[in-house]
């Protein structure tokens, strides 16, 4: 599978994911490596994020979800009972479509994780908001203005602002789903210059409707489809250039030429 | 030939249906009269007559002379001793079960009943909760006729209205930054309190301001629990008894002869400024708050 030579970070074994009767996720085995940008792509409703949510067990907030299989983070399996899904969410943290942040001011939105977690206060909380902010290419823009409402900011400093509270809790593993979509073309460059930037030190999974974003950004390529029962599946995963220059699977390839023309 | 008489049908519809339209608007208008006018006319009358006997005496003085003379004092200690202790029990405890039914509560049979319990303990008149506060607090708990059991009555009677304004508020804030907190690796109630419940606390506030204003203003429930027909010196602890404004005034318009009417307009006109002092209150705080929010 893709990962090989490189760390394995998450290793998925016949995942399965319910919502209440109906199967949303059927069967999905996948490496995910470490340190590297992971795409998702594919057509909606195929359980992309569903997948996604599973990887820091966030769909334990959504009521009738239920996972089955087996998601192995170095080694340790994160859905079996007794897991501590706060210190999960510490480790694989989740940056979401729309940007969100707390109607608060941006010192307090970055500073959010580290207080709840009892990381950091005083100087030592200033110093990683400071540095999850720089993380996020944010610094220069509201170093002037850090008790501002976070609000005022702009669409795409707003989701860089999400980007750096996720990193102030010193993750190892970011989630994305769709980070872009709400965003103006050079605001969405900006973030995938970003990505670029962050996978030397994180593991990034991002889940993107736009082919061209994941051409780009990933160096991995995992391609999803509604199977006949409408579950969603896996039907191609590998280094992105091969998923994208030579698919081994009829629907990838027709689903990646009908976009591109 | 033909053609004209429609038209003139078509233009004489048309007139029809404007006459209706106000015919309508006029019977509109005419309800909103009937409703608004006596509230007017019984406010400026007493703001009328009553505004001459409000000076610094009559606010700052214990009455006298079969409470013919002096001042009211007591009474309007006592209404703010009466709500400050009906706040003290129904805000931490009607916003402690708002954030359970809204933040913790699953959708079972039991929550079901709690929130039919919680509506209709609304619709339950002042005097039973009088009469439960007698039975439970002053008797059975007793704590006799007292500000300690006023308040809790009180309490309970405001719990309804804190508790459901409450939950309200907390709804309406998005599921969202539950769901950014839960990632961010904070517990529900670290998410519920730094997130949820600050962008709750307007509509919170408002409620529990608009719940308090009904206790402020209620008679029943204090009749047998606390209220003191004439009790010229202020409360010393919890347990004494005190005279409250709304029956103050009850007293003295029916069960005093001879009264004059300006201690009477005088009193009203006391009572409906704190009220309506609570009420602009609760208008500010919610007009304040509720700017630029994106839902
Ligand atoms: N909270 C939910 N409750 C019930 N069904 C859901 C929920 N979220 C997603 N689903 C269902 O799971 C399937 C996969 O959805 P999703 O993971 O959101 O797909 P994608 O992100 O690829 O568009 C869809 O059929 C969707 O209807
Ligand atoms: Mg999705």
């Amino acid at each position: 599978m893709a990962g090989d030579g490189a760390g394995v970070k998450f290793t998925v074994r016949e995942l399965g994911v319910r919502y209440g009767e109906r199967l949303a996720l059927r069967d999905v085995s996948m490496d995910i490596a470490e340190k590297k940008i992971t795409a998702l792509i594919g057509p909606s409703g195929c359980g992309k994020s569903t997948f996604l949510r599973c990887l820091n067990r966030m769909n334990d907030t959504i009521s009738g979800a239920r996972a089955r299989g087996r998601i192995l983070l170095d080694g340790a399996d994160i859905l079996a009972p007794g897991t501590d899904v706060v210190a999960l969410r510490q480790r694989v943290g989740m940056v979401f479509q729309r940007p969100n942040p707390f109607p608060q001011s941006v010192f307090d939105n970055v500073a959010f994780g580290p207080r709840v977690l009892g990381l950091a206060s005083g100087r030592l909380l200033a110093s990683l908001v400071e540095s999850g902010l720089r993380a996020a290419d944010l610094w220069d823009e509201v170093k002037d203005g850090l008790a501002q409402d976070a609000l005022a900011l702009s669409l795409g400093q707003q989701q860089r602002l999400c980007i750096a509270r996720t990193i102030a809790v010193a993750p190892e593993v970011i989630l994305m789903d769709e980070p872009c979509s709400a965003l103006d073309p050079i605001s969405t460059l900006r973030v995938e210059e970003l990505m670029r930037t962050l996978a030397a030190r994180y593991t990034i999974v991002i889940v993107t409707h736009n082919m061209h974003q994941a051409a780009r950004v990933s160096d991995f390529t995992g391609f999803f489809w509604i199977g006949e029962d409408q579950a969603g599946l896996l039907a191609e995963y590998g280094a992105t250039a091969q998923v994208f220059t030579r698919p081994r699977d009829r629907r990838t390839e027709d689903y990646i030429t009908g976009r591109f023309g | 030939m033909s053609g004209q008489d429609a038209r003139h049908g078509q233009r004489r519809r048309r007139a029809g249906r404007l006459w209706v339209q106000r015919l309508g608007f006029l019977l509109l208008g005419l309800a909103a009269v009937v409703v608004v006018a006596p509230i007017l006319v019984v406010v400026v009358g007493i703001v009328a007559r009553g505004i001459g006997t409000v000076d610094w005496e009559f606010l700052s003085a214990m009455p006298r002379a079969g409470m013919k003379e002096g001042g009211i004092l007591p009474a309007i200690v006592g209404t703010l001793l009466l709500t400050l202790g009906t706040a003290l029990v129904a805000v931490p405890v009607g916003v402690g079960g708002a954030v359970y039914l809204a933040e913790y509560a699953r959708d079972t049979a039991f929550t079901r009943a709690i929130r039919l319990a919680i509506v209709n303990l609304a619709g339950i008149p002042s005097i039973v909760y009088g009469l439960f506060g007698l039975g439970m607090f002053v008797l059975f708990l007793r704590f006799g006729t007292s500000i300690l059991a006023g308040s809790l009555t009180l309490a309970i009677m405001t719990l309804p209205v804190v508790i459901s304004t409450s939950e309200e508020a907390l709804r309406a804030v998005p599921t969202e930054f539950r769901t950014v907190a839960a990632s961010l690796g904070g517990t529900r109630w670290q998410g519920v309190r730094t997130v949820v419940l600050p962008q709750a606390l307007p509509g919170i506030i408002t409620g529990v301001l608009l719940g308090l204003l009904r206790a402020a203003g209620e008679t029943a429930p204090i009749l047998f629990t606390v209220a003191a027909f004439y009790l010229p010196q202020l409360p010393r602890s919890p347990l004494d008894q005190t005279m409250a404004l709304p029956y103050h005034l009850y007293v003295i318009s029916t069960q005093v002869p001879g009264m004059p009417a300006g201690v009477q307009n005088g009193t009203a006109f006391v009572l409906l400024a704190l009220v309506l002092l609570l009420n602009f209150a609760a208008a500010w705080i919610r007009r304040h708050f509720r700017r630029r929010r994106p839902w």
